[in-house]
């Protein structure tokens, strides 16, 4: 991966495991993420992109310190955050925002739009009253938030503008990364619209590092310097944008462009069914995990399993036959 | 004679802060094995229509006026009692969110069974329990016996929008319609879940409406198009009209604001602003202070014009 830009965060094997409950007196492992490793770049944004259950959002989490990793490292600051509890973490949270999906439960509904936005700059600022507030309103021009709204209560926005708000309240502290998990998915079609422009508009004006977490690889593309296409918790393709729209090579990345849904082609036909869907991340298989998923399978594929395999130009991929198909 | 005919339907909700026409006087039509979409964004009344057409409008809201004929009858006149024996046979409703659209408590093969037993109660179980096993085979839900005895909470999303689509389909109903059937899905299942829907409406040779968001998605199933702002259509007709030649500023902007795979261009087309408050709505046009077309000739909300088939409401559309 690229040596010419400055490495913000460094992400190395993470591995989480969860201890879960199959039958009444059964526990097994589940693997949540197997050996995650990327880097953040200073003022880049990277897209991990897969669908439910790939571990996405439990990068995610790790990074924010919601989950401690069970191996590997995570470089932030010359420290090693992978293993901090939150207690330890302290003054990092600072520094590693987070915008939700769901900005109708992201939101305290019992505290007005000001307190909401005032509450990070009280705990983590020695600013005055005077600072605070006028934090505030540069920042609500910046989401385009009325000044006058302050004073409401969330329940009285719609969820573009509640999202806005949730983007104001990640961006307040003028964190180091801002992690965004699906923050457009549950916005209809036209207000995903503006919000990626906003963010895309924000991104220029702060020189905003972020990770941009989706299941949706059509959207990606217009956020991302770099994408990382997971699945199953580990990371089969990893491009930059550019080559990855350009040449996309891991067939589940094929899949993923295939499944958007455009105006100009035609519902895919029946192989569309034979797709099939993600397994379960406990007792994964030997061999690559989307073999059974997979149209060029081939029974080296259920055998061995793939490790990633530099393309050149930062391209990797975890298919040992690419370029066959 | 089209399947099902809407008449100037108005769905009012009379609230304390006043009354929401939810829907505002719509009127379509479907012809028997016809796909139509309903797009719109949230508030727009799409999701009410739907559950009008099956009577599921609950106080304070009602359905004030217009009509629904559905195979000849009025279904806006018929009684609880009535509407209980159509929904679910005649008409059948797959509703948005797969996981509380199905009972938690109830294993999967029970919930379909009751859904024939209801409405056929002289059909013997062993022959609802093999029909079920049959339309789970069709919505390809691996395993299907195995899964008659799974709560859903043991199923993915995916599998649990098979089993509501199976569901809806046992009773072979002559109308379906989807609210939102893969807002909560992947987009690779929603791929799945669209071609399957296709598919089995031609099999069964069904009518169905699909509500949605997302033109896109419109545009790969839909025969016809109706788009809906504020509680009202503003453009109808067929898929081809719409989709490559959208005409209302409303339609060209949901069109124009999807992402791209295939576009270089890094900024997206959005539509300013957001729909107005149904309780608020501005004089005129309800769209004219987000379109870029708007004039003083928008203060006067635009008469319906019918061009070459297709029903449009703007003043700039001549």
């Amino acid at each position: 991966m690229s040596q010419s830009e400055v490495k913000l965060l460094e992400v190395k094997d993470v591995e989480k495991i969860f201890n879960v409950k199959v039958g009444t007196f059964e526990k097994k492992d589940l693997h949540a993420l197997n050996k995650v490793s990327f880097d953040i770049f200073k003022g880049k944004t990277l897209s991990l992109v897969g669908e439910s259950g790939c571990g996405k959002t439990t990068v995610g989490k790790v990074i924010l310190g919601l989950y401690q990793a069970s191996n590997g490292s995570v470089d932030f600051q010359n420290r090693d955050i992978a293993q901090l509890s939150p207690a330890q973490r302290g003054s990092l949270q600072k520094d590693i925002q987070m915008i939700f999906q769901d900005p109708y439960s992201s939101l305290n509904p019992r505290k007005k739009i000001k307190t909401i936005l005032e509450q990070p700059l009280k705990i983590h600022t020695k600013m005055n009253k005077k600072e605070r507030l006028e934090t505030i309103l540069e920042l609500c021009d910046d989401v385009g938030i009325d000044h006058s709204y302050l004073g409401r209560y969330p329940h009285q926005f719609s969820g573009g503008q509640r999202q806005r708000i949730a983007i104001a309240r990640a961006m307040i502290l003028k964190p180091e990364i801002i992690l965004a998990d699906e923050p457009i998915s549950a916005l209809d079609v036209s207000i995903q619209a503006q919000i990626l422009n906003l963010m895309m508009d924000l991104k220029e004006k702060y020189k905003m590092t972020m990770l941009f977490i989706t299941h949706d690889i059509s959207v990606v593309k217009h956020l991302s310097d770099y994408v990382a296409v997971m699945y199953l918790g580990e990371i089969v393709e990893y491009a930059s944008k550019k080559e990855l729209f350009k040449s996309p090579q891991h067939p589940y990345t094929k899949m993923l462009f295939s499944t958007v849904p455009d105006i100009h082609t035609p519902l895919a036909t029946e192989s569309v069914l034979k797709t099939g869907e993600i397994q379960s991340p406990i007792d994964l298989p030997i061999g690559c995990f989307f073999a059974n998923r997979c149209p060029y399978k081939e029974d080296v594929c259920e055998k061995e399993h793939p490790l990633l395999i530099d393309l050149g130009a930062n391209h990797l991929a975890r298919c040992p036959r690419i370029g066959e198909f | 004679m089209a399947l099902l005919e809407v008449n100037n339907l108005n769905t009012h909700f009379f609230t304390r802060n006043g009354v929401i026409k939810a829907v505002d006087g719509i009127s379509f039509s479907l012809e028997e094995g016809e796909i139509l979409g309903i797009v719109g964004e949230s508030g727009a009344g799409k999701s009410i229509t739907g559950f009008s057409m099956l009577g599921l409008i609950d106080k304070p809201g009602k359905i004030v006026e217009g009509e629904i004929i559905f195979n000849g009858e009025d279904l806006v006149k018929k009684s609880e009692e009535e509407l209980q024996k159509i929904r679910g046979n005649e008409i059948a409703m797959i509703f948005q969110d797969p996981q509380t659209s199905l009972n938690p408590v109830i294993n999967i093969g029970h919930q379909l069974m009751e859904t024939i037993l209801y409405h056929n109660p002289s059909v013997s179980k062993k022959d609802a329990y093999n029909a079920c096993i049959d339309i789970l085979k069709l919505v390809g839900l691996p395993a299907a016996d195995k899964r008659m005895k799974s709560y859903p909470h043991q199923l993915s999303g995916g599998m649990k929008q098979r089993v509501v689509i199976a569901m809806a389909l046992l009773n072979n109903p002559k109308l379906l319609i989807a609210d939102e059937p893969t807002t909560a899905l992947d987009v690779t299942i929603q791929a799945q879940i669209l071609y399957l829907m296709k598919k089995l409406s031609s099999n069964f040779n069904s009518s169905l409406i699909l509500i949605t968001h997302d033109i896109a998605v419109v545009s790969q199933l839909c025969d016809k198009i109706a788009v809906m702002y504020a509680g009202r259509i503003v453009e109808y007709g067929k898929k081809e009209d719409i989709i490559f030649n959208p005409q209302h500023p409303y339609t060209k902007g949901l069109i124009e604001c999807l992402p791209k795979l295939d576009d270089d261009k890094e900024r997206l087309y959005q539509i300013p602003g957001i729909m107005p408050s149904l309780l608020s709505l501005p004089k005129g046009c309800y769209f004219k202070d987000r379109c870029e077309y708007a004039d003083g000739e928008c203060d006067v909300y635009p008469p319906e014009q019918e061009i070459n088939g297709r029903r449009i409401f703007c003043h700039k559309v001549k």
